[in-house]
């Protein structure tokens, strides 16, 4: 047989239609020939010929191919099935689409952020060189996304190292690529000579950063482009290397551009342009880190040697230990943090998948997310496999009655299998349409704020695959069963037992187990949702001791002014004069450290000679600082342009300071020191004022005792001051007047502005994340359950017809059917919910973590979460009920 | 042999049979559906009595190996027919299913007559 034919075949159906038309014309006109009446002739001729559908029947069946035409008729069937039943297609669809499309989305994010190998040469070659330090003795400045290593102990380490065949340290910073006006950010990497090399990336364009670049005092260093900078801002152009670029005021020369995949070290990060470690004192002159000991930045990774492994750098690290620690010694340290300094020791970790604070961050919040949608599967898989039975179930008489007819039993199975293989197939089709649309909003999401997150997401086709397997399996497993079950039985039986006033029991307790299964994981998902949902109302409802609403941050980089130290404070004080003026700001005040910005400057405080307990959070403000903050003044005076570097040094702190530290006495006119090491000389504050408690680093954060110190009396020792500013015209209204009025004070000034509001956005992502996907799932699960359980009933409903048609004829009231129907579904909630207890207690200890100002059995959250769902699948079930009780008796009667 | 179908046994000897008788008509000269089945019924004697709606599916089969092909044509009376015609590849199988005709005639009777 010709393929020509199989797809040809109507045409040669008519042909031959045509042919058996010929023959009974010959063979008419030969019987009126010999003498018939037209009417016998037509009829003998019939006759002889036989069966005329049954000759194209056979003929027809010849030109196909039996089994992919029956399927395609199957498919055909199945689909004009689902088009008669818009609901439940459109139900199975969505729950699939929802439930497959989720998982995708997620699981790709948690392998972007943490199973994903870095984009570097052997990857699992790679381990990262960490100090296994106690919680004391890591003191000094941090800067950097990941201060690890300071460099004084990173050139030791590069030094003495034996275990890898290369080593190579890294660190993040901040350049601007303005000339004046307002800050234009690049992302910028510090790397050491051997960076790239080590790394094994190769250049696009140009050369990589070598060895002889990063050597001490490096006057000319070069700039290597990222492959997406270099498109994004030179526009691909190839003979950029040669020329300059201009970082934070200072030129320096491309030397050349990285190949397209590497995106750096960190995941989550990109970088735009990669320095030297060596031009750290080019961009931060005098406060360059290169010397200090106790300014920790870097990060070192390094490749094992072959045949070495992570175990054996440990103990060579281990052995040098000693040795690098007592030469790197800071001097300024206090004794009981250079005993710790001393006692630590180098260690390596396995960092294949690259380094990331991003991972820190989010790996909770992503798991739990893994297994909210794991839930949301397995919910899926359990309202499919209810609808496929009741579907099944209903066609019970249909099928008995095709079996009845001869139809055989094989093709009946197909038949309802390919209409379960069809629902799964536009259901995951839908759903990868779901996981492409939910994973860029995902990246949208977490990359709100001030940091632009890069992720490098690629589609896998395999986690969506194994969703829409263990998804359709189950849409097959459910569709199949009771097909199976139905065509074993005697069609007799099956036709007499679907009008019976009894019930079948067995297939029932399926369904019921599987509602009540429902309710419990909705419950579960449910009572996430609103423990996520009241941990994020409790983070932007609690008190931080400032009204963020209308405060702007203004930072500035006055660096290439190039202002010398003694007339810095000069020109500070005339910026915030300036800002001040601007129309629209109420009031502006300089500030060290912009709350919740993530920084801390703490120190160890010396009261009347004693060495107090704990750290004490320190920051500089300028004058009218709290009145800008909102924060309330409890007693005393805020700083003043009378605090100057001519009058006695000042601070307030607030009201947990004096209770932790000045408990019983007026604080008013105590004095207090930092404490610091050997050699420097700790000045003598005096408490002025006494302000409110105030969150400091993070919102989540417990209060912490801080002390304020006035920016005017501490000496500007770097160029980029902060001011806030408190507006009732909002940041567009004053930006452009505050870029302005810098610009006065020098034109090279750049700036940057973000709003308070906008840094306790950033800082809640996480927690916003958490409920806005937790409420998300948790309302498509309690929709998903409250169907099924709609379902379930409106079954039993239409199976009791008759026995709830004998009950009324014999005197029962509508009440006492809605009761009964109502009762029967609250059972199966009763027990769905407490099943749901037990599992979402458990399931929020484990995310208890991301949790804030609530425990994980939180009551009322697990009441109102209970309540909720009941409330809902009462009225699901009541709607049914309702129905039932409305039929007249004689037709319910009649029907059996 | 078929390649597919469900018919049984008896029907697959008298298919094979019916094959074989079309291909003896058509090695005679190209004939409509019509004209064949009444060929046969005429040169058996009407012993063999087809119901002639078989002839066709019997037709599409040959024609499907090639064996035979087909042609529109005018019949006798004048009216369009499908004719079918012998193929080169059809006269092979005529003369080799013929001598296995023969052998099974001279098999069966050699069992059905021993004494002959």
């Amino acid at each position: 047989m010709g393929w020509t034919r199989f797809f040809r075949r109507r045409y040669w159906d008519e042909e031959r239609a045509r042919e058996l038309q010929a023959y009974l014309d010959e063979e008419i006109a030969e019987n009126i020939a010999r003498g018939m009446t037209p009417h016998d002739a037509a009829r003998a001729a019939h006759r002889k010929l036989g069966n005329v559908t049954r000759i194209r029947e056979d003929i027809y069946r010849m030109n196909t191919i039996g089994f992919l035409e029956s399927v395609w008729q199957d498919l055909r069937y199945g689909g004009r099935l689902l088009h008669r039943n818009p609901t439940f297609a459109i139900v199975a669809i969505l729950t699939l689409a929802l439930g497959t499309g989720a998982n995708a989305a997620i699981f790709q994010l948690v392998d972007a952020v943490r199973l994903r190998s870095l984009p570097v040469k052997n990857p699992g070659e790679l381990a990262e060189i960490v100090v296994q330090a106690g919680d004391r003795g890591r003191t000094g400045a941090f800067t950097g996304r990941r201060p690890m290593l300071t460099n004084a102990l990173w050139e030791r380490i590069r030094d003495r190292q034996q275990s890898f065949s290369s080593v190579m340290a890294w660190s993040n910073a901040g350049f601007d690529l303005a000339t004046g006006g307002e800050t234009r950010p690049a992302e910028g990497l510090l790397v050491s000579g051997g960076f790239f090399d080590g790394l094994g990336i190769r250049p696009m364009l140009g050369r990589l950063l070598a060895r002889a670049d990063d050597v001490r005092g490096c006057s000319a260093p070069g700039a290597v482009l990222s492959y997406s900078f270099w498109r994004r801002e030179y526009d691909s152009d190839p003979s950029i290397v040669g020329r300059t670029i201009l970082l934070s005021g200072h030129r320096l020369d491309i030397v050349g551009v990285s190949e397209p995949t590497f995106f750096g070290v960190e995941v989550g990060r990109s970088f735009d342009v990669a320095v030297p470690i060596c031009s750290d004192p080019i961009f931060r002159a005098e406060r360059h880190r290169l010397d200090a000991s106790d300014a920790w930045f870097l990060a070192a990774l390094g490749r094992l040697k072959p045949g070495r492994t992570v175990d054996d750098a440990k103990s060579d690290l281990r052995s040098m230990s000693a040795a690098i620690f007592r030469e790197t010694l800071p001097a300024r340290y206090v004794p009981e943090d250079e005993q710790a300094y001393l006692n630590f020791v180098l260690t390596a970790e396995s960092s294949s998948t690259g380094v990331s604070t991003l991972r820190r961050t989010y790996s909770t919040p992503l798991w739990v997310l893994m297994g909210v949608t794991a839930v949301v599967l397995l919910i899926t898989c359990a309202n499919l496999a209810n609808l496929m039975l009741a579907r099944a179930t209903a066609r019970e008489r249909e099928v008995s009655v095709r079996l009845a007819i001869g139809a055989p039993r094989r093709r009946i199975v197909r038949q309802m299998l390919s209409e379960s293989l069809l629902l799964a197939l536009i259901g995951s089709a839908a759903g990868l349409l779901v996981a492409r649309w939910l994973s860029a909003s995902l990246v949208r999401f977490l990359s709100t704020g001030q940091t632009r997150l890069f992720l490098d997401l690629e589609f896998d086709w395999r986690i969506f695959a194994f969703t829409a397997i263990v998804a359709g399996m189950a849409c097959l497993a459910f569709g199949l069963a009771p097909a199976l079950r139905v065509t074993a039985s005697a069609p007799a039986t099956t036709m007499l037992g679907t009008r019976g006033a009894s019930d079948t029991r067995e297939r029932f307790t399926v369904r019921r187990a599987l509602v009540v299964a429902q309710v419990a994981l909705s419950l579960v998902l449910l009572v996430g949702a609103l423990l996520f949902g009241r941990s994020l109302r409790n983070l932007m409802t609690l008190d931080p001791g400032f009204r963020s609403n209308g405060v702007i941050i203004v930072d500035m980089d006055a660096r290439r002014t190039s202002v010398p130290v003694e007339s810095r404070r000069a020109m500070f004080d005339s910026i915030v004069q300036r800002i001040a003026a601007v129309p629209g700001v109420t009031s502006a005040a300089e500030v060290f450290i912009a709350p919740i910005s993530g920084s801390v400057w703490n120190e160890r405080i010396v009261i009347d000679g004693k060495v107090q307990d704990g750290m004490v959070n320190f920051n500089g403000a300028g004058a009218g600082f709290f009145r800008t903050l909102g924060t309330t003044l409890v007693s005393g005076r805020e700083f003043t342009d009378r605090d100057t570097t001519n009058t006695p040094r000042v601070a307030i702190v607030n009201e947990l300071f004096v209770k932790k530290y000045l408990a019983g006495s007026s604080p008013l006119g105590r004095t207090f020191q930092p404490r610091y090491g050997p050699g420097a000389v700790a000045p003598v504050f005096t408490i002025v004022g006494v302000v409110a408690d105030t969150k400091y680093r993070t919102l989540r954060e417990e209060l912490t005792p801080i002390a304020y110190v006035a920016a005017a009396q501490e000496t500007p020792d770097d160029l980029m001051p902060s001011v806030i500013v408190r507006s009732a015209v909002g940041l567009a209204g004053v930006a452009p007047g505050i870029t302005n009025a810098l610009r006065e004070v020098h034109p090279s000034i750049t700036v940057s502005f973000t709003t308070l509001d906008g840094i306790l956005q950033t800082s809640m992502t996480s927690e916003r994340l958490m409920a806005a996907l937790s409420g998300f799932f948790g309302g498509l699960a309690v929709l998903i359950a409250t169907i099924g359980l709609y379902g379930v009933m409106s079954y039993m409903v239409a199976r009791r017809r008759m026995e709830i048609g004998i009950r009324m004829a014999l005197g029962a009231d509508r009440a006492a059917v809605v009761r009964m129907v109502v009762g029967d579904a609250a059972r199966l909630l009763g027990a769905g919910l407490l099943v749901g207890i037990v599992l979402s207690v458990a399931g929020a200890r484990t995310a208890r973590s991301l949790l804030y100002g609530l425990e994980p059995w939180d009551p009322t959250t697990l009441a109102a979460g209970a309540a909720a769902l009941a409330i809902v699948a009462l009225v699901a079930s009541w709607w049914p009920a309702n129905r039932a009780s409305h039929v007249p008796p004689t037709a319910a009667l009649h029907e059996g | 042999m078929p390649k597919r179908g469900r018919a049984p046994m008896q029907g697959e000897l008298l298919q094979g049979t019916l094959d074989l008788l079309i291909l003896r008509t058509l090695a005679i000269g190209p004939a409509h559906g019509h004209t064949i089945a009444h060929a046969i019924e005429r040169q058996s004697d009407e012993v063999l009595q087809v119901e002639h709606g078989s002839l066709y599916p019997a037709l599409h089969r040959l024609e499907d190996r090639e064996w035979i092909a087909s042609f529109w044509g005018t019949s006798e009376n004048n009216r369009r027919a499908r004719y079918y015609r012998l193929t080169p590849r059809g006269r092979q199988q005529l003369s080799a299913q013929t001598t296995r005709w023969d052998e099974l005639v001279r098999a069966v009777n050699r069992i059905l007559r021993p004494a002959d």
